[in-house]
């Protein structure tokens, strides 16, 4: 046998606990959550963080202090660490809480812009988006760029005082509501050589003249997803975020926030709650649930991993594509089980319940794998991390 | 304890780096593609302190935490180790400790079974013993009492698991070397740290698979290059390699879940029925991924492939299948209701 074994990379970061002082922040939202829902406010939804827009509930977070909380308080925010945000959110999503009006906004959208934003632009969003009142879309996808951003072609020229955008962007989560969105666009013409060169991201509002909203309706017919039309929109330089020509570096430097968070395995788990509640007080389907239970403790402690990661400041990119790629799997398993536990017909008029949950999880379902880069794409950069590619 | 200061729980990240490199090393130099005891590895794991890593100083031990076991048992399962190393620090010696009973010099086992005990005299049959034939105790967990069999005084049957590990039948009919009453509550403990040291070398041998499968795929060449340049072939490594962080994050994370709480809390009875329930759950995705990248080769006693996919396979049914696991883990859930599920995975 060879002595040395072939060096992997680290698959994963070391395992973390939560620091002491989250039990008292985690109790105030869970008791805050029960209330809500005691008082019939909302209904626990499957894949709330795409579908459950509810502007008086993120407005009722950001008075609570729970939106913005690693913003600085001088713009706004809590100045709290990623962890305490971790708990909020994970608490919001595990209830099936309405979460997605600000959730791209408190999600990406105010991180980016401390990172790469202004000075101007940080004053002007952040104080807004941590009362819950901004709520913001992301501008990648085209027609025909989808995991392959290169491809983005809509244009931004340069003119006097600014830039104008011209092109179409696609999947747009919000974009019929939401204040304004971060564009990826191309400032500078193809370089075959240097794909990922030459684009740029803009702060775009979404009511400036030229910009043309279309519903794109999901499988359900609900109305979340758009296209958005830009005809010469113009946006001032200070509008630009962060470098001109470093789009791509900016982009992709965010994905580890965005791919290892509890949203990738806890879509389904308002079903998994449902299918506990139907199988309670039976026996025979004990080593299932458990199953389902084992794969979700240990993707959250994967995920809880990469966040102590993030948190010391390291950007853990082959352990966040780990994390997506089995949580949006698992997401889908969770639906398996179920339909193969309880035998009642998926009801998407039903107002709540597993009948609904269950409806709702598979129309939503074909997107688990999809968004935020197929699965096919994070394997691929596992694959590279593994030195295969 | 001798060796690299692997002291009490104030243990940092940069001395657990050191016990890493230490165990990669120790556990690396004896790698080969032998079977049975390896001596050789043994004394050198009692020289560096690891072979008793986290019993206390009286018993001879280094008083490293169970994250410290974390790191040394990954690595011996990635090399592929031949020693009793669960059973001796984990198991034996601290079985025998907490009831007591002097532990003897060398290599320990462990088990729970059915023995007839009359005063000092002990009778019966236990099946599968790990490494009874070279262990210098075989510690016994039978009802109320705690036993300190000698093997050689005992009747020897010898097994072996899938991966040709000793398993082997003790038949005893005599005086034990020791009988003291059970301290309480060790019955349960003592199931739960052996899944958490089987499901810790089940990890460390999906890595071990894992590298293998890498390595083949960078070297193996077909139709004119080599066969990791496929997509195919990369989807499928990935997946194990999915599976590989998924066992290896369960695992440390019920260690490290044990060491702050130990083990009568909830938290880590949950803890520990995920992390073998995952991690078996990865052995055979792992298994079968690599053997399938291997082709016929690994599918050969020649190849050292099967020094990891066999102990993959041997391990995931030992101390608790997952099956086993995730049903206890669906009881404790259903017993919970809805309203308790989030609760219990949040610990």
């Amino acid at each position: 046998m060879t002595a040395t074994l072939h060096r992997l990379p680290d698959l994963v970061p070391p395992p973390i606990e939560l620091p002491p002082r989250t039990s008292a922040l985690r109790a105030e939202v869970r008791a805050f959550l029960a209330e809500e829902q005691a008082a019939g406010l909302w209904t626990p939804r499957a894949d709330v963080w795409l579908s459950g827009w509810d502007e008086r509930f993120s407005r009722e977070l950001g008075q609570r202090g729970w939106l913005g909380m690693t913003i600085p308080k001088e713009y706004g925010g809590h100045g709290a660490s990623a962890l305490d945000r971790y708990v909020v959110t994970e608490e919001l999503l595990a209830a099936g809480a309405p979460v997605a009006a600000h959730w791209i906004a408190d999600r990406q959208i105010g991180p980016t812009l401390l990172r790469f934003g202004t000075e101007e632009q940080r004053q002007r969003f952040l104080p807004g988006i941590a009362r819950g009142e901004v709520y913001f879309g992301i501008g990648m996808s085209e027609p025909d760029a989808g995991s392959d951003l290169a491809a983005v072609r809509t244009r931004a020229e340069r003119v006097d005082g600014g830039w104008e955008l011209t092109g179409t962007k696609v999947w747009t989560s919000g974009a019929h509501h939401a204040h304004a969105f971060f564009a990826l666009a191309r400032s500078a013409p193809r370089d075959e050589q240097h794909r990922h060169a030459g684009l740029s991201q803009f702060i775009v509002l979404l009511d400036a003249p030229g910009v043309q909203i279309r519903p794109i309706p999901l499988l359900t017919g609900a109305h979340h997803f758009n296209e958005v039309v830009f005809d010469r929109v113009f946006v001032p330089d200070g509008m630009v975020l962060g470098e001109v020509g470093a789009g791509w570096k900016q982009v992709t430097s965010e994905l580890a926030f965005e791919r290892s968070g509890p949203e990738r395995f806890l879509s389904t788990f308002p079903l998994l709650v449902a299918l506990v509640g139907e199988l309670a007080g039976t026996t025979g389907a004990e080593r299932e649930i458990g199953g389902l239970v084992a794969r979700l403790w240990t993707l959250r402690r994967m995920s809880l991993a990469v966040a102590g990661s993030l948190e010391s400041g390291e950007a853990p990119e082959l352990a966040a594509a780990v994390v997506k790629e089995l949580g949006t799997r698992y997401e889908n398993e969770v639906i398996d089980v179920a339909r193969l536990l309880v035998a009642v017909p998926p009801d998407p008029g039903a107002e709540s319940g597993f009948a609904r949950l269950l409806a709702d999880a598979v129309l939503h379902a074909p997107g688990f794998t999809l968004r935020g880069g197929t699965n096919e794409v994070l394997r691929g950069i596992v694959a590279r991390g593994l030195g295969l590619r | 304890m001798t060796g690299a200061g692997m002291t009490g729980s104030g243990m940092t990240t940069s001395v657990n780096t050191e016990l890493q490199e230490l165990a990669e090393s120790v556990f690396g130099d004896a790698a080969s593609s032998d079977t049975g005891f390896d001596a050789g590895l043994w004394r050198t794991l009692e020289e560096t302190g690891l072979a008793r890593l986290t019993l206390p100083a009286d018993a001879g031990g280094s008083e490293g935490t169970f994250e410290d076991a974390a790191v040394v048992l990954a690595a011996a399962g990635a090399h592929a180790a031949r020693v009793p190393l669960v059973e001796t620090d984990l198991l034996g010696g601290w079985l025998l400790h907490a009831a007591g009973v002097p532990l003897p010099d060398g290599p320990l086992t462990a088990v729970a079974g059915r023995l007839e005990v009359d005063g000092t005299t002990v009778r019966g049959e236990l099946p599968r013993v790990p490494w009874a034939r070279d262990s210098a105790g075989v510690a016994v967990l039978t009802g109320a009492h705690v036993v300190l069999l000698d093997p050689r005084a005992a009747g020897i049957t010898e097994g072996t698991n899938l991966a040709e590990e000793p398993r082997d039948t003790v038949a005893v009919a005599g005086p034990a070397v020791a009988v003291v009453a059970a301290p309480d509550s060790v019955a349960a403990e003592l199931r739960l740290r052996a899944a958490l040291g089987r499901a810790l070398l089940l990890a460390g041998a999906a890595r071990g698979a894992l590298a293998a499968g890498v390595r083949y795929a960078g070297e193996r060449v077909q139709f004119g290059r080599p066969i990791g340049r496929f997509q195919a072939v990369q989807q499928q490594l990935a997946l194990a390699a999915g599976e590989v962080a998924a066992a290896s994050a369960a695992a440390s994370a019920a260690a490290r879940v044990a060491a702050d709480v130990g083990f009568a809390a909830p938290a880590t009875r949950l803890a520990v029925a995920a992390a073998k329930s995952r991690a078996g759950e990865a052995a055979g995705a792992v298994a079968r991924i690599v053997h399938q990248v291997h082709g016929a080769i690994g599918f050969t006693r020649e190849h050292d492939l099967r020094l990891w996919t066999t102990r993959l396979w041997a391990w995931r049914e030992e101390d608790g299948s997952d099956a086993e696991w995730n049903t206890d883990l669906g009881a404790t859930v259903l017993a919970a209701g809805p309203a308790g599920l989030w609760p219990l995975i949040t610990g």
